[in-house]
């Protein structure tokens, strides 16, 4: 899998669009007795973005662990590409599932190109033997790796810090560099927590153009967001998660005039969940700024949302944090 | 030139003690003299200094070193003459004399004040030694107040040489008495520092290579004779007098920029740098005229390797191992076992390579065992396994004596009697005559360490700077992302523990023979003698965690100091702690950084962003 980051042509090895790469079936999470995350389903195809939103505390970050093998789902299965996932993470990311984090979490004190090539790991093979011998075929796959450590890191315009602490590199750059990391193990799935949080509106927007130019190599994107209008302008479906429950899912569209959504974040009473017009409305507190600025798009025009040219004019985007 | 300040003098709240400062202070020394009158007498100083060691300091030779004779220094005026030759050197770089310019690319007045300060600890610690010594000031001959004040002077006018004042921090005016003394002592004691401060110099003009290689061997030749005579001290007072001028010397010479330059060509040529290192060591037994200092040096050279398979665990896969040096003794006894010892049960006599080969496959294979349950855990569960095991190792040896357990280890008594090695033909316990000089026994195993520490050094570079060392430095900066990039944690972790643990058995196979005896105190986790397990961790840190020359250097003065400084006895763990201690607050990232971990942890410094390919 040497495929070029810098052309759109299809990775080789992904499947034909439309094949479902990640099949989530009744996955259910309970810490004791709190059940976190109840009974969701949802299957991400090839060549999709989809987006995953919700209050806070809805169990987004819970359903991402479940999905990456940190946490091992209390029922119900995931399977990618018709395996169902090992239960540890590292497995996750060998069979093709790399992810980012919410709060950051780069190998502050290694380069950026020692991070990138971290992310190979699962690619590359030369063991401790390899290494101490230093035969011909480890000079070859050093080489190899640091080729493509920095094909990825002009991918996400990154080339020209190579050799900079990732500590050092400003916030928006960080979190190009963890995607940088997490294609460096050549997903078929990317999920991304909240990969525009405390971004401005420009850093969010070429975020957006990133995960365009990801999704156009074939790696299907699963995102988490607050960012209303980010997500709409970027996601092919998008789910709603409230308590836990996968409550709509759907086209951008669908989902902004779903009223259950408008509810849940408003702050409407939902029926069945005892105590829910209190945590609605802190949450709708919360949330509001994030609501408002995705409400003042017309829903028609971010279900059309043109892909390839989102230069629509985004005066004051708010973030929701 | 960095004589140049800007007047850094900011507007202070009324009433603050520092109100009295006037901008032209600001840009003055420490001490209040105009800088050209200051940089004349630390020059002149430097000068004088050098005069006065040709001097008699005392009349009687009742002090060590006979600092009697006129016309030639002797013992400690050596080292003052190393000091004031310093001072001179970059006195007059810092006037900016064409050919000794160049000795001071970074900063010549901090380089100055730092020899001044050398010259003026060794030389006021001789005077007050021969007063003390020998009863009183009496005992002192012209020569003797001729370097004091001559060093005095020096160092006067050094400090009055002039600096760049740090920014006050404004003084918040609800402060009580005792924030503001805090704040007024820590605003001293940054202006303080600020004094010593030197700029990073700029990049060097290139070098051909071959004129770049020669530095390399006069680097290492320097290195030889530095450690040869700090090894070869024969006397208390002449080790503490080498140990303020190696320390301040060094620190002049770091000050001065030579440091910075010496250290981008020896990552230019690394290879280079190594084999001269080695030859370096391996020439040193060629330096001695007796057995005695060669002893010293192939303890120096074990605990050094241990160190720095230690370094892999700690310092790359950071995996605190409170009980690394059970690994050596598991080494150290396999290797005795076999090696045809009249105290071992087992009356097999193997040869060297086959031994070494099963003192480091039986320590790997024990710290298989030790690492595969606890090093699923994270934190601090394995530090106290690895505690914990060193003790099991200890006791298991000692009971292990056909009384309360199997006859193997001999208990108490250990593994005694152990033979010399032999190996094609070489005896290891028979003097030879290499090169017109007398090779002991001490020098022998000496040199068949240096080869082990090769390896070591070898396996430490070639493994960190690959795939597998970067899975260990993910490991220990964020292990859930880690995991999330797909590393299997444990398996890394479990093969650098392997890994340590098979080097320190290897070095154990040859430590083994060198001291005849192995016994089960040798292998404690803290005990007076090096190695031992707190001793080898405090090495590393010491040193520096990461690096390769960073455990050499810390096991050296770990192993030197106390051996050389008799008259600390019983407060030799006292003053260890202490120093530790003070290193700790002053220069966390070991004596040798990696250039990583003094970005950790000076955020704040000039050190720049960017790391050199060469990197740690």
């Amino acid at each position: 899998m040497t495929t070029d980051t810098t052309t759109k042509d299809t990775a080789p090895g992904a499947p034909a669009p439309g094949q479902v790469v990640l099949d989530a079936r009744g996955v259910t999470m309970r810490f004791g007795g709190l059940t976190a995350v109840r009974n969701v389903d949802l299957t991400v195809n090839s060549g999709e973005i989809v987006g995953l939103i919700g209050p806070n505390g809805a169990g987004k970050t819970t359903f991402f662990n479940c999905l990456t093998g940190l946490y091992v789902p209390t029922e119900g299965e995931v399977r990618y590409r018709d395996q169902v996932l090992p239960p540890k993470s590292f497995k996750v990311t060998a069979a093709g599932i790399a992810r980012t984090f919410q709060n950051i979490r780069l190998f502050a004190n290694m380069t950026v190109l020692e991070n990138v090539l971290v992310g190979r790991h699962t690619r590359t093979k030369e063991g401790l033997w390899s290494a101490l011998l230093r035969g011909p075929g480890f000079h070859r796959a050093e080489a190899a790796s640091r080729e493509r450590a920095m094909e990825l890191l002009r991918f996400v315009g990154l080339d020209r810090k190579a050799e900079h602490l990732a500590r050092n590199l400003p916030y928006g750059e960080q979190r190009k560099l963890e995607i940088a990391r997490a294609l460096a193990s050549e997903p078929g799935l990317l999920l991304l927590d909240e990969p525009t949080a405390g971004m401005n509106p420009q850093e969010t927007r070429a975020t957006e153009e990133l995960v365009f130019a990801i999704r156009d190599q074939g790696i299907a994107v699963l995102v988490i967001e607050h960012d209303m209008r980010f997500i709409f302008n970027l996601c092919d479906r998008v789910a709603v998660l409230v308590q836990g429950e996968k409550l709509v899912e759907g086209d951008s569209a669908a989902v902004q005039g779903d009223e259950r959504v408008i509810a849940a974040y408003l702050g409407e009473p939902f029926e069945d969940a005892p105590g829910a017009a209190e945590v609605a409305e802190v949450e709708a507190a919360e949330a509001a700024a994030g609501t408002e600025s995705a409400e003042a798009t017309e829903p028609a025009e971010a279900a059309a949302a043109d892909a390839e040219n989102p230069t629509d004019a985004a005066p004051g985007k708010e973030n929701d944090r | 030139m960095t004589t140049q300040t800007t007047p850094s003098e900011s507007p202070k709240s009324p009433g603050t003690p520092e109100t009295s400062d006037t901008p032209a202070a600001a840009r003055a020394g420490l001490v209040g003299l105009p800088a050209s009158l200051g940089r004349a007498l630390a020059t002149g100083g430097g000068v004088l200094t050098i005069v006065s060691t040709f001097l008699s300091w005392t009349w009687t030779t009742d002090f060590p070193g006979d600092l009697t004779v006129y016309g030639y220094p002797g013992g400690l005026q050596v080292l003052v003459l190393i000091g004031g030759v310093l001072t001179t050197l970059f006195g007059l770089a810092s006037y900016g004399v064409r050919g000794v310019r160049a000795l001071a690319p970074g900063s010549a007045d901090a380089a100055v004040k730092m020899a001044a300060l050398g010259t003026f600890g060794a030389a006021w610690y001789t005077v007050i030694a021969i007063s003390v010594e020998l009863g009183g000031l009496v005992n002192l001959d012209p020569g003797g107040v001729v370097v004091a004040i001559a060093t005095l002077v020096a160092l006067i006018g050094a400090l009055a040489l002039p600096f760049t004042r740090p920014e006050p921090d404004p003084v918040d005016p609800d402060d009580t008495g005792w924030e503001l003394l805090r704040h007024n002592t820590r605003q001293r004691w940054n202006t303080f520092r600020a004094a010593f401060a030197a700029d990073t110099p700029a990049p060097a003009r290139p070098l051909p290579s071959w004129a770049e290689i020669l530095v390399i061997v006069a680097v290492m030749a320097v290195g030889l004779t530095v450690f040869s005579y700090g090894v070869g001290t024969a006397y208390d007072e002449l080790f503490i007098g080498f140990l303020i001028t190696a320390g301040f010397g060094f620190a002049a010479v770091s000050k001065a920029g030579l440091v910075a330059r010496v250290s981008a060509i020896t990552a230019k040529h690394r290879n280079i740098t190594m084999i001269g290192a080695f030859v370096a060591a391996a020439a040193f037994p060629f330096t001695q005229t007796s057995d005695q200092y060669a002893t010293i040096g192939v303890y120096i050279l074990i605990f050094a390797t241990v160190a720095l398979g230690l370094n892999i665990v700690v310092g790359l896969a950071g995996l605190l191992d409170l009980g690394y040096v059970a690994f050596l003794g598991v080494g150290a006894y396999t290797a005795a076992l076999v090696s045809g010892s009249p105290s071992s049960p087992l009356h097999v006599h193997w040869p060297f390579w086959a031994s070494a080969l099963l003192g480091a496959v039986v320590a790997m294979v024990f710290g298989v065992i030790i690492g595969a349950p606890t090093l699923r855990l994270r934190g601090d569960y394995l530090a106290i396994v690895t505690l914990g095991f060193g003790e099991i190792f200890r006791i298991t040896v000692l009971n292990m004596d056909g009384t309360s357990g199997p006859d193997v280890t001999n208990g108490s008594n250990g593994i005694s009697s152990i033979p010399n090695l032999n190996i094609l033909g070489f005896d290891f316990g028979a003097q030879h005559q290499i090169l017109g000089t007398t090779i002991g026994r001490f020098a022998n195993y000496l040199l068949l360490m240096l080869i082990i520490t090769l390896v070591v050094v070898v396996v430490f570079r070639r493994s960190s700077d690959s795939r597998i060392g970067r899975a260990w430095v993910a490991i220990r900066e964020d292990e859930t992302a880690a995991l999330a990039m797909g590393i299997n944690g444990f398996r890394v972790k479990l093969i650098a523990f392997a890994l340590g643990a098979c080097l320190a058995g290897l070095s154990g196979s040859v430590q083994g023979h060198v001291t005849y005896t192995v016994t089960p105190e040798q292998y404690q986790f803290a005990y007076a003698v090096p190695p031992n397990s707190a001793f080898l961790l405090a090495a590393v840190v010491l040193g520096g965690m990461g690096t390769i020359s960073g455990p050499l250097v810390g096991a050296s003065l770990l192993y030197l100091i106390p051996a050389k400084l008799q008259f600390l006895g019983d407060y030799q763990l006292f003053a260890f702690g202490v120093t530790l201690i003070l290193l700790m607050r002053f220069r966390p990232e070991g004596l040798i950084p990696n250039r990583r971990r003094q970005l950790e942890f000076h955020e704040e410094s000039e050190t720049p962003a960017v790391l050199s390919k060469a990197g740690a």
